[in-house]
Parts: C-alpha cells; structure tokens; sequence
C-alpha cells in the first residue's frame, strides 16, 4: 500500500502538460507567449534540428506545463524535425509524459486547410481545445464563422481570439481548467478499418511486452515513404517493409491510402466549414493592396533590391558606432587593468585573455541585433517569403530553393545568424548545404583584414576618371570570390555528397500584417542570449588558449635585459627623446616575447608548410592564432611587428613595418603575391570559433564543423598557393 | 490541362492528380484536391514559381510540381 502512496506522490507532482499545435503564421508563438510570458525557456530535443519552447503557467490557481510544437500543415512525418510532434503527442519524449490537453491554433480566415491539423489530433483520445485565432482578420474579410456550431461539429471547445491583442485568452484558460477537471474524450476516426489494421500490426510486429504504439503504425501506414515508416524499417527491418506493404494492399484498393485519407479530411472539413461559415462581401485588405505593389513583376523586383541594399547598408552604418563603442570599452578596461593590476600573468590574463576575449565576441553583438531585427520583421510581416518566392529560380542554379537567400544575405555581416537563420529552409539536405556555403559570404571580421593588407600593399590607382580605384576593384573582387566559393561549395554539395531528390518547395505566402513588438524584442533577444553563451563560451577558452601560447613561456631573463635598457635610457635621455624610446623599448620587449613564447615558437615549426606560400614564421605565427577569430590577425601583427597591440586597420605604423619587413637574406617578406595570397586565404579560411560552435549546434553533431573547417582551410590554402605562384 | 498552364487571373477547378506518393499528400493535405477552386495569381518574373490562391490562402508552387495537378477551366 505504501508503494502505491508513493508512485501517487510522484504522479500529484507533475505538471499537467499542454501542448499547443497549429499552422504555421497562425500566431501561435504569439498566444504561446501569451500565455507564458516570460516564464519559458527553449532548448532542442535531442538528435533533431528543431527548438523546443517550454513554459508554464497558472490555471484556476493550479500550475501546468506549457509545450509550443513547430508550426506544421500535418502529423505526416517526411523527416526527424517533423516527426517531434508525433512524438510529443505520443508522450516519448524525456519526462515530458503525454498531454493532458492540446491546444490546437487554427486561423479564422483560412479554416480549411487549418482544420486539417485539427481532423489528426482530434483522433489522438487526447482533449483538445481550439483556439480560433485572428477573428478580426475573419471579419475583415466577410468571414463570420459560428464558433458554438463549429464546437458541436469537432465535439471540443472552441474558443474566439485575437492573439495579437491579447483578446480570449481568458477564455481560453477557462477552456482549459474545464477540459483539464473533466474530460469524456469523445472516438474520434476517419478510419476505423486503417485504425484496426494498425492496432493488429502493432501486435504482430512487436514481441510482446515490448512497446509499439498503434498510432505510429497507423501514421507509417498511410504516410508512404515517410518517417515513421523509415523508423518501423530501423526497428522490426524486413518483417515491416513487407507487413506495411500487405496491409496497405488489403485496404488501398482505390488508390494510395495517403490520397484516401485526405480525401475523407476534406469532405468531413468542407461539410463542417460550409454549415458554421457565413461569407459577406470581402472587403480589399491592406494585405491585398500591399500584395498588388509588392508582386509586380519590375516594381516588386526593385523593391526587393532596395530592401535588401537596406538590410545590408544598416547592419555596417547603424552597427559601427556601437561596435566603436565596445571595442573601446573592451580597450579602455584592458587598460585599466593592467594599471591596476600589478603587472604579470594574471594582469596579462585577464586583461589579454579575459577582456580582449569577450569583447572580440561582444563587438559583434550589434550587427547580429540589428540584423535580427530585420530578419524576425521581415519573417513576421509575411515578406520573407515573398523574397524566396522571388530568388528561388536563381537560387536553384546552386541546387538550393529561394530559401537559402536570406540565411546567405545575412551572412555578410556575420555567419552566425546567417547560419541560425537557416532554420526557415524546410528541406534537410538544402538546409545543410547552405550552413556549409554561407561561412564563405564575405563577413564583417574579414573587413579588416582585407582593409590592412590592400591599404599596404595595392597602389592607389584609379580609372574611368576616379570613378573605380584599383583597391575598391580588389575589395570588390574579394567579396565576389566569396560569393563564387559558397555557390559552388553548394553546387558541388548537393551534386555530391547531399545528393537527393530534388525536395518539393511549396511555400505558403502569409498575407502580409505588422509584428507584433513584443514578439519581435523577445526572438531578438533569444538569438542575441544564444549567440553569446553558446559562441561565447568556446570563443572564451579558446582566447585564453591562445592567450597562454603567445604568453609563455615570458623569461624572465627578457623582461631583466629590457629593464637594465630602460634604465640605461632614463639616465641618458629626457623628454621627448625618453618617451620615444621608452615606446620603443616597450615595443620591442613585447615582439621579443613573442618571439620567445609557444606561439613564436609554433610559428616557425609550422613556418616550412606555409613556405610555399611564400610566408615567413611571423606571417605563419599570425595566422595560426587567427584561427579562433579572424579578426585577431591584425592584433597579432601588431605585436609582432613591434608597433604596440592596440593597432588598427588604418595604423600608419603597421603598414610601414609589413612593407619593411624582410626575410634573413635581406630581400622583403610581403610583396604583391603574398598580400594576395593571403587575403585569397583569409577569403575561404574557415577561422572562426563562433561559426565553427554554430555549425556544431545546428546539426547536433561535430562531423560538418569538422568537415567544413578542413574544406575551408584546405580550400583557402590552395587558393593562396595558386595565387601566389601566378602573381609572383 | 494541368495547373502550370493556367494563366494569372485565370481560374480552375482540380480534376486529378498525378504526382509520386509523398508530393501526392503534401499537396492533398494542403487542400489541392479533386473539386479545390484554384486562382493563379502571379509567376515569379522568371516565370517560376508560382503564386496560387485557394481556399483563402495563397501558395507558391514550382513548374515541376503544378504539372501533376489536372485542372479544368473555370469561367
């Protein structure tokens, strides 16, 4: 009796769960929100692409757990992603348990085809609750539906909302106490005769006391060649491929089972929909109106070129004076610690390591804002697909779909969003070819670089009366060499190793409507959160890494020699003359330790597999520290050139020591060809630790970070050699 | 005649489908089924995809994925 006691405790103490299910653009997120508010966290189940949204929330006083599945048009699984809701609904997954309600979001002004959805789970056995969602939008279109009547028809209770203003939820909640306290579920199928069917395969294929659910089966049946049939060949392997195949030939006489399933949907929807609908004169809304100037076939286009000139102008113009900023508090912290600290390894820690660390990762917090800011409105007012509605044909010359465009645009600042925004492209294969192109788009750390090396090294020549100067003629060819390497990188991915059937693309095209703020503030700040823990955290240990190596082993026989110099220089100058020379003493103690240090000395043993390309150790040295973050080249640079480390892209004296700069036998170290070169590196080189951990995050595995790195570095080296061998 | 061939502003009716197994559901469960009113409204300015309208909603299809659905001309 006790044992009983206790599993009941056990059982008191979970959450009632509510899942809430639904098409997508039918303000799911936003009711989700509603309903949780802050109190919600997301995270990914495990082994799938997807996010999970979970929260709580109180009702009549009692507590429940609230899930938000990703919008979906049906429970017919093509892929791992889409198969989450199955198995949410079916309760296998974690501790999650299986629902005590669903809320299922359908949207008023489209009721067809969002009833759908709703014909799938009614026949789960679980309560459901439908939230008949943009009821204004319904009215505005001459769309009155009967929500009492459309109850009766789907025997649950329907409940009337305007998610976007907040209006019905206290309804809705009161829905959800009453079906939660009491609840007849009532039978619900389209096909008894497939139910069956699948209940007895069930009990054939599984051994008993082994769990199989009937629905899993019911769902492999009639979803030919779709996930859950894939999972029941992993499992029972032969045995289901021909069982599946027997009994779909006993019920499939008059056709596949899928078409007679969707058949039955949508004559049980239309009589439902045709007796609680009633349909006035549709008034022209600002969506159609919006529609009719957007979809022009020259305005439209033109409009999307601006648009898109637009996003890409203020994520650079809007973004530099905060990114100024940072950079500047990164700087002036750094140096206040090292006034404060007494000087050593740890003031070097934490001001080097530490400080500089973040703020290489933070600097970039700006530009991923703003972008998400466009990139969530633009998804959010109904544009988004428009634009991939526009680029698809010219995006298939790739093997992608128009929804590789934006992740790919995006990328020009900065690959992380651009990757994370790969999550609208539906096809897995596609998906995973475009993480792979968009490191190649020309980023913002890869400015610098390039601004340093065409600064010093290609002459200032203009044509066509200074209307093109050479240097803006090699930035622009740079930033094209990144297109070219990401398109091709997609072309030759998909023709190779994601070769597949070309996926279908259909695309809804949302009617356009404002985001809501709210909304908008919360996904910026969710991508804003995640961009820094999860890029942050391997940025961190790997700048203290490379912090130690270009740090130790600081002899302390270096730092004396320079001492004893900086005394003989106090008692033999003053004044300005000191100054100097104390800068350059400074100066030449740092170059000296590095020279000295792990890092120097990693520079000249890998010096010989760079020698081809014509680098020398500190070229090298530079390099391989670099690969964390691109951007950290120019400060490495700056230190080994002996020019102090808070250099620029612009500094006069760096420039000047890079041309300076010369091999043992006295000629020059940079010409022409190995500025070149490097930059042509600099532009496939996958050196980026918050891209490499975004990869990783985004395909739950280390194979495609550590395939794109080596393609890239491999890639990248290539390219320099053969640059370098031609212009020299 | 099948679904690509329809012209924008034009309108018809599906009379049946031809498409492979998993784009025959996707496009049923959609509401692309025998008797669904179809608009065509725009193609993409190079003439694919393009942009339909049924049951309330607007849906983009490529070329290759309209040809298996057979409409009949509607007034």
């Amino acid at each position: 009796m006790s044992a009983t006691s206790v599993e009941l405790g056990i059982d008191e103490e979970r959450l009632p769960l509510i899942v809430t299910i639904g098409n997508p653009n039918t303000g799911k997120s936003t009711l989700f929100n509603l309903l949780t508010g802050l109190r919600q966290k997301v995270g990914n189940y495990p082994g799938v692409t997807v996010e999970s949204h979970v929260g709580e929330t109180t009702l009549d006083g009692r507590r429940v757990q609230l899930v938000d599945l990703p919008g979906t048009y049906s429970l017919s699984a093509h892929s791992p992603d889409e198969m989450v809701a199955v198995d949410v609904l079916l309760g296998r997954i974690g501790d999650l348990g299986r629902p005590d309600a669903i809320v299922v979001v359908v949207d008023a002004s489209n009721l067809r085809r969002n009833l759908y959805i709703a014909s799938q789970v009614l026949e789960l056995g679980i309560p459901v609750v439908v939230a008949l969602n943009m009821v204004d939008l319904a009215e505005s279109r001459g769309i009155h539906i009967e929500a009492g009547k459309l109850a009766e028809r789907l025997s649950c209770p329907v409940v009337p909302l305007v998610a976007s203003r907040a209006k019905g939820i206290d309804a809705l909640k009161a829905a959800l106490a009453e079906v939660l306290k009491n609840n007849p579920v009532p039978f619900v199928s389209f096909s008894t005769t497939i139910r069956n069917s699948a209940a007895a395969l069930a009990r054939e294929l599984a051994p008993a006391g082994e769990p199989l659910d009937p629905y899993e089966v019911e769902r492999a049946l009639i979803d030919e060649g779709g996930y859950a049939e894939t999972r029941l060949h992993q499992r029972f392997g032969a045995a289901a491929k021909s069982a599946l195949a027997r009994v779909r030939a006993e019920l499939g006489a008059a056709g596949p089972l899928a078409a007679l399933d969707a058949r039955a949907r949508y004559l049980w929807i239309n009589q439902a929909v045709d007796a609680v609908e009633t349909r006035g004169a549709a008034r022209a809304t600002t969506s159609d109106r919006i529609d009719r100037a957007v979809g022009h076939p020259v305005l439209g286009t033109l409009l999307f070129l601006l648009l898109m000139a637009a996003v890409f102008q203020s994520v650079f113009a809007w973004a530099a004076p905060l990114m100024d900023l940072i950079d500047g508090a990164a700087a002036a912290t750094s140096d206040w610690i090292k006034a404060t600290l007494p000087a050593g390894a740890i003031a070097s820690l934490v001001a080097d390591g530490v400080v500089a660390g973040v703020g290489s990762v933070v600097v970039f917090l700006p530009q991923i804002l703003i972008l998400f800011a466009f990139i969530i409105f633009l998804e959010d007012s109904g544009y988004m697909a428009r634009a991939a509605f526009l680029m698809d044909r010219l995006m298939r010359w790739c093997g992608l779909s128009g929804q590789s465009f934006i992740p790919m645009l995006s990328s020009f600042a900065c690959a992380v969003p651009g990757i994370m925004g790969t999550r609208v492209i539906a096809d897995p294969r596609d998906r995973l070819a475009t993480i792979l192109a968009a490191p190649f788009m020309t980023c913002s750390a890869r400015l610098p670089v390039y601004a340093l090396l065409i600064s010093a090294f290609v002459p200032t020549r203009s044509y066509l009366g200074g209307l093109v100067n050479l240097q803006g003629l090699v930035l622009l060819g740079l930033y094209l060499l990144g297109i070219a390497g990401g398109v091709l990188t997609a072309f030759l991915l998909k023709r190779s190793l994601l070769r597949g059937p070309t996926p279908p693309f259909l695309m809804e095209l949302p009617p356009y409507r404002l985001p809501n703020l709210k909304s908008v503030l919360y996904r910026m700040w969710e991508r804003a959160r995640m961009f820094l823990v999860r890029a942050g955290t391997i940025i961190f240990t790997v700048a203290i890494v490379v912090w130690a190596l270009a740090y130790f082993p600081h002899w302390e026989s270096t730092t004396q020699r320079f001492a004893a110099e900086r005394t003989q220089a106090a008692q033999t100058l003053s004044g300005e003359d000191l100054d100097a020379a104390s800068a350059d003493i400074d100066h030449r103690e740092a170059a000296t330790h590095l020279e000295e240090s792990l890092l120097g000395n990693i520079g000249r043993a890998v010096a010989p597999v760079f020698h081809p390309l014509g680098w020398d150790w500190k070229i090298s040295a530079a390099v391989l520290a670099s690969f964390p973050a691109r951007e950290v080249v120019i400060a490495v640079l700056g230190t080994i050139y002996a020019v102090g480390a808070d250099v620029d892209a612009e500094s006069p004296g760096l420039v000047a020591r890079i041309r300076a700069s010369e091999w043992p036998d006295g000629s020059k170290v940079f010409s022409l060809a190995v500025a070149l070169g490097l930059m042509v590196f600099y532009a496939f080189c996958l050196q980026c630790a918050a891209t490499v951990a975004t990869i990783r995050r985004e395909t739950n595995s280390w194979r495609w970070p550590a395939f794109a790195w080596v393609y890239m570095t491999l890639l990248g080296y290539a390219a320099a050699y053969i640059v370098y061998r031609l212009a020299s | 005649m099948t679904l690509d061939q329809l012209q924008p502003s034009h309108r018809g009716r599906v009379t049946a489908l031809t498409a492979p197994a998993g784009l025959l559901q996707r496009l049923m469960q959609l509401g692309l089924l025998e008797g669904t009113e179809v608009e065509c409204i725009r193609r993409a300015p190079a003439g694919d995809p393009i942009e339909f309208r049924l049951l309330g909603y607007a849906l983009s299809l490529r070329r290759d994925e309209a040809r298996f659905v057979q409409v009949e001309a509607l007034p």
